[in-house]
């Protein structure tokens, strides 16, 4: 495989994915056993769009947004950036990170309190040596918006409102001109007030500098508010994926409608119990198939599908952006 | 269990509420200064409702709810009255607060993780507050843990389990549990769901409500999510720097709040399928206040997206606004005057 054959080929497949997970799988040894973390995702990011990653923890979402980050290497499967499969040599990483930046929760743990605002910006662009440190710094706080930039140079952290400190972190990701931001539940720790703020921003960003973002989130609300498209994940696959108009006001995998059935003010909602899913035993057939609403109530049976939800693996879902669903029971009602 | 609760039981004022809160302050003492954190504050609990109290981080929130039970550091100053049941909770004496706290009224707090000790199974951490008020012989107190257990949804096998050995929605039944064990009359929960996957929240909130239904407990919730206090309460304080700024029964101030900061809580978090908040993020511009630096006049006036010249030097007590309700803005003040 050459490189302008692959090339070629991920535009005739992809069009316009910038960044792109195919095929992934990522596993890991826990305790003795195999824990299939990711479990074959096929996700794109579109130039200039925002995809909301969504599911519970242990579903599998950081793993695949650390993986798409290069942090962490599929056990098969690629990830791919601007129409080629990521190469893991330091160098090559190292030119990647500039591209595809992670924001991550929690500034209070992620910004180092001894250093000023200004040093926090700048480690990034004095890592990959460029020039115009003091520029750079500047114009990131301003994009951020923390305006004017230079009364905020020599602040530390503690001296910052939560939601300061969060445009702070987001000024470090800018400050290396990214394509990408992957957020990992970018206002989790942020007060109810600030954190339209904070999304705002991003929707800004994507409008002002033409930036992709992946937010990984449990919040369908954050989704609503800010993503093009979602991808519901469970037990290391997307099982549902689509434009966020159709996928959350008509979602069409059980999982997905127990997910926005427990949003408050639902009319009815369907609380899953059983035993809270874990990656190192994914059931056999639909692996949603033990905690499913609609295969308990005997919908799925009525259909005639019950069998297979039980014991028929479902293909993984394409990277295609319109919207799709993995369920064997949804399948029999379009 | 019957011993403490006829204690508690004292002869209340007829009518009263549970828990009766006037002009309730509290004011820390630091090298810096003195800092309000709470700034009168008068709120009636009725037996067996549920009172959510929204806000912010440095609102005074979680203060409010360490006050009444006497839970603050020493550097803090609480001013004002505090009646649970009829009895003065600052004129007590540490023996009888002792009692009071797990039998009278306890507190579930966030962040199930750190509340529990780690090398000691959950039974017997259950079974602690019922030893130690000798509420219960060993052997009852086994008992009482696995019907606490069940109560909150847990099998009794758990009690011989370590923490660890749980998951996050588990450890925050497990402590439930504990705020049951000796029967009170009042449960506090600090942002019981903060941390919680959505549908594990959705479980938790479900057993708090039961709870609330079943066995005639009063409530009181602590939260920033107007959407899940409403959700699980019968009225709502929303707290700005320090003060209640409005109150209502739960619906009518989610859905139609007549204080702004009220309204902004409110649209923070988006009903997902409404076309007014697709790819339109609401918040406030600026942060929450340092209440050691309030601003004068009506202290949300620098946030207010409708603010008045007024607001700056006025400051607005809480004003009718509807049966029921009262609200602490000059727009609502000249309206219901106008009427």
């Amino acid at each position: 495989m050459t490189e302008t054959q692959t090339t070629a080929e991920a535009v005739a497949t992809t069009g316009r994915a910038l960044l792109e997970a195919r095929d992934l799988h990522v596993q890991f040894s826990s305790r003795g056993r195999r824990a299939r973390a990711v479990d074959g995702v096929n996700l794109a990011v579109g130039a200039g769009e925002i995809v909301a990653l969504v599911g519970e923890s242990g579903c599998g979402k950081t793993t695949l947004a650390r993986t798409l980050l290069g942090l962490e290497r599929p056990t098969s499967g690629e990830v791919r950036y601007g129409g080629a499969p990521l190469s893991y040599s330091s160098r090559a990483l190292k030119d990647y990170r500039r591209q595809v930046q992670l924001v991550l929760q929690d500034p209070m743990g992620s910004l180092n309190p001894r250093h000023t605002v200004y040093e926090a910006v700048a480690e990034g662009p004095r890592i990959h040596g460029l020039p115009d440190e003091r520029e750079i710094v500047t114009t990131a706080l301003s994009r951020a918006g923390l305006r004017p930039p230079d009364r905020f140079f020599l602040r530390y952290p503690h001296e910052l409102s939560g939601g300061q400190r969060q445009r702070v972190v987001i000024a470090g990701a800018l400050a290396l001109d990214p394509k990408v931001l992957i957020a990992d539940e970018p206002v989790a720790s942020l007060d109810a007030s600030v954190r339209g703020e904070i999304l705002a921003l991003l929707l800004r960003l994507r409008s002002e500098l033409g930036l992709s973002a992946l937010v990984v989130t449990h919040d369908l609300g954050l989704a609503w508010n800010i993503a093009d498209r979602v991808a519901v994940m469970y037990l290391g696959r997307i099982v549902e994926s689509g434009p966020v108009e159709q996928v959350l006001t008509a979602p069409r995998h059980p999982y997905t409608q127990a997910l926005m059935s427990v949003l408050p003010e639902s009319p009815e909602r369907v609380v899953l119990t059983g035993e809270p899913p874990d990656p190192t035993r994914i059931p056999g057939g639909c692996r949603f198939h033990a905690r499913c609403q609609v295969l308990a109530s005997g919908q799925a049976a009525e259909a005639g599908v019950d069998a297979r939800c039980r014991g028929e693996l479902l293909d993984i879902l394409p990277a295609v952006p319109e919207a799709q669903t993995a369920c064997h029971y949804a399948a029999t009602t379009t | 269990m019957s011993e403490t609760t006829q204690q508690a039981r004292q002869p209340g004022t007829p009518g009263a509420g549970l828990l009766e809160l006037d002009d309730v302050s509290v004011t820390y003492r630091i090298a810096a200064g003195e800092v309000p954190a709470v700034r009168g504050v008068s709120l009636t609990l009725g037996s067996g409702s549920a009172l959510g109290i929204a806000g912010e981080s440095g609102s005074g929130k979680s203060t409010l709810a360490m006050a009444l039970l006497r839970l603050l550091p020493k550097d803090a100053r609480i001013g004002g009255r505090i009646l649970l049941d009829g009895e003065d909770v600052l004129a007590m004496k540490w023996g009888r607060l002792r009692a009071v706290r797990w039998a009278g009224a306890s507190i579930v707090f966030q962040g199930a993780q750190h509340g529990l000790n780690p090398v000691r199974r959950i039974g017997d951490q259950i079974a602690e507050p019922l030893l130690v008020h000798d509420l219960a012989r060993p052997e009852a107190a086994r008992k009482r843990v696995a019907e606490l257990l069940d109560q909150v949804g847990l099998p009794a096998w758990r009690a011989r389990s370590y923490p660890h050995e749980l998951s996050g929605g588990q450890r925050q039944r497990v402590m439930i549990a504990m705020a049951l064990a000796c029967a009170p009359k009042l449960i506090i929960a600090d942002e019981p769901t903060t941390a919680l996957d959505v549908m594990v929240q959705a479980q938790v909130l479900t057993l708090i409500k039961e709870l609330v239904a079943e066995h005639g407990i009063s409530l009181i919730m602590i939260s920033h999510d107007l959407s899940v206090l409403a959700d699980v309460c019968d009225r709502l304080a929303v707290m700005y720097a320090g003060r209640v700024i409005e109150h209502g029964p739960s619906a009518e101030v989610f859905h139609a709040a007549r204080h702004p900061y009220s309204r902004a809580l409110a649209a923070a978090f988006p009903t997902v399928g409404d076309p007014a908040s697709r790819m339109a993020p609401r918040g406030l511009g600026g942060d929450p206040p340092d209440p050691m630096r309030l601003p004068g006049g009506c202290s949300f006036h620098p946030r207010c997206p409708v603010a008045l010249d007024g607001c700056a030097s006025l400051d607005v007590e809480l004003w009718p606004a509807g049966p029921d309700r009262t609200a602490a803005c000059v727009h609502v003040r000249e309206k219901e005057e106008a009427s």
